[in-house]
């Protein structure tokens, strides 16, 4: 009775998908140390690669070529790199001053644990104790002069090693929660697409470097693909939380659990148009839930992507997540599921007649 | 012998916030019950050994006091799938944003707290401290999940697990006060290997961090000739290296100051210097913020001491100490006990 038609079938996440998210978030690289990601990264990419290279910032550039020659060149892009701390100077006693790197609030580092360097050495940032501060002290908050990463007694690390928060990676209910989500939930969902790659595109995936300081790795990445159109694949926060005061919070950016959040405008980046029709149509026609992200500031890979050579046709579809840039990110695992969804179908749907309609 | 690493990392796992000791007291008098001749609880959670000397009946007493409960939160209101909570015990708003807490609904349910981006908090907050009453946890659970789970009142602990550091120092929430937990526990362990005359009355108090509860009753119960506060005091480290701290690992304080006896001071002090134990005196010049205070006012008045154990961080879940000036306190405490004389109480004097 019912006519079997072959649908092309997205990508279903599994226990392995959330095990190879497990290991990516608890892997430390912050910007310009991207090595302990980058090997997990060539591990799982080369069995099912064309063609796999790191270039000389240390992106991971990965093509699957299509069935048929002519097919549309599709970059995505996701970063490999995480906020962090870099140690700058040592004390005695296994003390060490440190700096921020990328975009880090210094409220979020107090009394925490982190992990210090390749061997993920553990050190804590504390504080002073609350007996001998002021009320009108704790009203301030704790400059990052007045901290430091302590080893304990006799610690040791080198000057210059990185740190991160040490955040081990777990599922509550219907959440992933763990540090670095942004962007290593973008990276497993590039891995995801690479094993269920749609034929009709050739897919150059791009695992970027750099991208919390400044987006330097997707802009050299961008010129060697020389792509028709490209895909940020990101993490972007959620700020889906009441307002002190009651009020209707319309300020949101996006929300947990609505589905992907598809850029139109973030600060560094006009969508184009047709990739924005494209994925909303996509997701209307099959169902898959998606949101727009609320325009406003911030940026993505695709920022440094669409300004390559002549240009390159760019957006951005980010996975929700709340509390970026901190210890702890909460994603939702329908959301990350809906983001490959949305992906997938939307690649399959990409041809050369799109890219031929006026912009 | 205890394993008293593993024995205090069991104990910072633990939540037994103040008032709801039952977990913590629990661990502590398994690990009491082979070292102590009997054990009983009070009527405020206090957990009481009892290690019986070995001179006649009536036997004089020494009290130990430790206390075992942590500060923590709890819910105040359960907002949209958030949690609004308030502090049990002194907790700095600035240690919370990026905290992974269990909330103890009518079931566990991890947490983390969060600080709200700027633009959802008081116009003008910038970069200000973002106080408590605009904080929020998040179980990562749908709102309908969290309104069936969570209500109003239920506790709130921090999840982070132990840490172990280089110097034989280890990190977590609630060494304070279970660091001193572990020095009585060290303390009894050399106790059974030795006699003594007086009476030993281990305790592992309950609400010290917010009334001093289990400090002001438990002595009325046991009625000790002197009684003990063992505390942590603060480690010099990062944001604290005046005169009201001490270094990391060289040795536990013996408090001076109207909560401590002075010549249990003086005897102490004799004592820590002839075996070699590094001490330092730490002046309390109006109070001691112990249960010392609690201690010395019960009944007729009892003749109280106080000694620390230097914690760096104190009241944030990454609190630092070392497990050597656990073990000096424990030994001194072991040494000090073994050589009461049971005449001891009529012998001190105060000096006029």
């Amino acid at each position: 009775m019912s006519v079997k038609t072959k649908t092309p079938q997205a990508p279903v996440l599994d226990a392995d998908s959330i095990n190879l998210l497990e290991r990516l978030s608890n892997a430390v690289a912050v910007s310009g140390d991207e090595g302990e990601v980058r090997a997990i990264v060539l591990e799982q990419v080369k069995p099912m690669a064309d063609e796999v290279k790191v270039d000389a910032l240390g992106n991971v550039l990965v093509t699957r070529k299509a069935k048929a020659d002519g097919a549309p060149r599709v970059m995505l892009a996701a970063h490999m790199d995480e906020i962090g701390f870099m140690l700058v100077d040592e004390e005695e006693g296994g003390l060490y001053r440190f700096a921020t790197v990328g975009g880090i609030d210094v409220r979020q580092l107090v009394g925490k644990p982190v992990w210090v360097g390749k061997q993920h050495t553990p050190g804590i940032i504390g504080a002073r104790p609350i007996h001998l501060t002021t009320r009108e002290e704790r009203g301030r908050s704790i400059p990052l002069d007045q901290l430091r990463i302590d080893l304990g007694p006799g610690g040791k690390a080198k000057v210059g090693d990185r740190a991160a928060f040490a955040t081990s990676f777990r599922q509550i209910g219907p959440s992933l929660v763990g540090k670095a989500l942004d962007d290593r939930l973008g990276m497993a969902t590039l891995i995801e697409l690479l094993k269920h790659a749609p034929e009709n595109v050739d897919l150059h995936l791009a695992f970027t470097v750099q991208e919390e300081v400044g987006l330097r790795g997707a802009r050299v990445a961008g010129y060697t693909f020389n792509p028709d159109v490209a895909i940020a694949v990101d993490s972007t926060p959620a700020a889906d939380l009441p307002m002190w005061d009651g009020s209707e919070n319309g300020k949101y950016n996006c929300r947990l659990g609505a589905g992907p959040a598809v850029y139109v405008a973030d600060g560094a980046t006009l969508s184009d148009p047709r990739l924005i029709r494209l994925l909303a149509q996509t997701g209307d026609e099959l169902g898959i839930p998606y949101q727009f992200r609320q325009p406003g500031g911030g940026g993505t890979d695709a920022g440094a992507i669409h300004k390559t050579r002549a240009g390159v046709p760019s957006i951005s579809v980010s996975v929700p997540g709340r509390y970026a840039h901190s210890a702890v990110l909460i994603s939702r695992m329908e959301d990350w599921q809906n983001t490959v969804n949305l992906l997938y179908h939307s690649l399959t749907r990409l041809n050369r007649d799109l890219l031929a309609q006026p912009r | 012998m205890t394993d008293l690493s593993a024995f205090l990392k069991e104990l910072i796992s633990l939540p037994g916030l103040s008032g709801h000791e039952g977990s913590i007291r629990e661990v502590i008098a398994r690990t009491w019950q082979p070292l102590v001749d009997d054990l009983s609880t009070s009527r405020l959670g206090s957990l009481h050994g009892l290690r019986r000397g070995s001179g006649l009946d009536p036997r004089p007493r020494i009290l130990l006091s430790a206390h075992m409960d942590a500060i923590g939160l709890m819910v105040t209101q359960v907002k949209d799938g958030f949690l609004r909570f308030t502090q049990i015990g002194g907790v700095d708003p600035r240690i919370l944003p990026g905290q992974q807490v269990t909330v103890h609904g009518r079931q566990d349910l991890p947490g983390v707290v969060v600080q709200p981006p700027e633009r959802l908090l008081p116009p003008g907050n910038g970069d200000k401290t973002v106080e408590m009453e605009h904080l929020f946890i998040d179980t990562g659970l749908v709102p309908a999940d969290v309104a069936r789970l969570v209500r109003t009142g239920d506790l709130v602990s921090f999840a982070q697990p132990p840490v172990e550091l280089a110097g034989e120092t280890l990190a977590g929430h609630s060494l304070d006060n279970r660091a001193s937990v572990a020095a009585v526990t060290a303390c009894l362990d050399e106790l059974a290997k030795t006699r003594h005359a007086w009476d030993v009355w281990a305790v592992a108090t309950s609400q010290e961090e917010v009334t001093l509860g289990g400090a002001f009753t438990s002595p009325f119960d046991i009625r000790p000739d002197l009684a003990v506060a063992i505390d942590v005091t603060f480690a010099k480290g990062p944001g604290a290296n005046d005169h009201r701290t001490y270094p990391l690992g060289k040795g536990p304080t013996l408090g001076w100051g109207p909560n401590v006896h002075p010549a249990l001071y003086k005897a102490f002090k004799e004592l820590a210097d002839q075996l070699d134990i590094p001490n330092s005196m730490e002046p309390m010049p109006l109070m001691s913020g112990t249960d010392a205070m609690g201690l010395q006012v019960v009944a007729e008045g009892i003749p109280t001491m106080v000694i620390g154990v230097p914690l760096r961080y104190m009241h944030t879940p990454v609190e630092l100490v070392a497990m050597k000036d656990i073990t000096r306190v424990g030994h001194l405490l072991a040494e000090f006990i073994a050589r009461l004389e049971p005449d001891f109480v009529e012998k001190i004097r105060w000096d006029e």
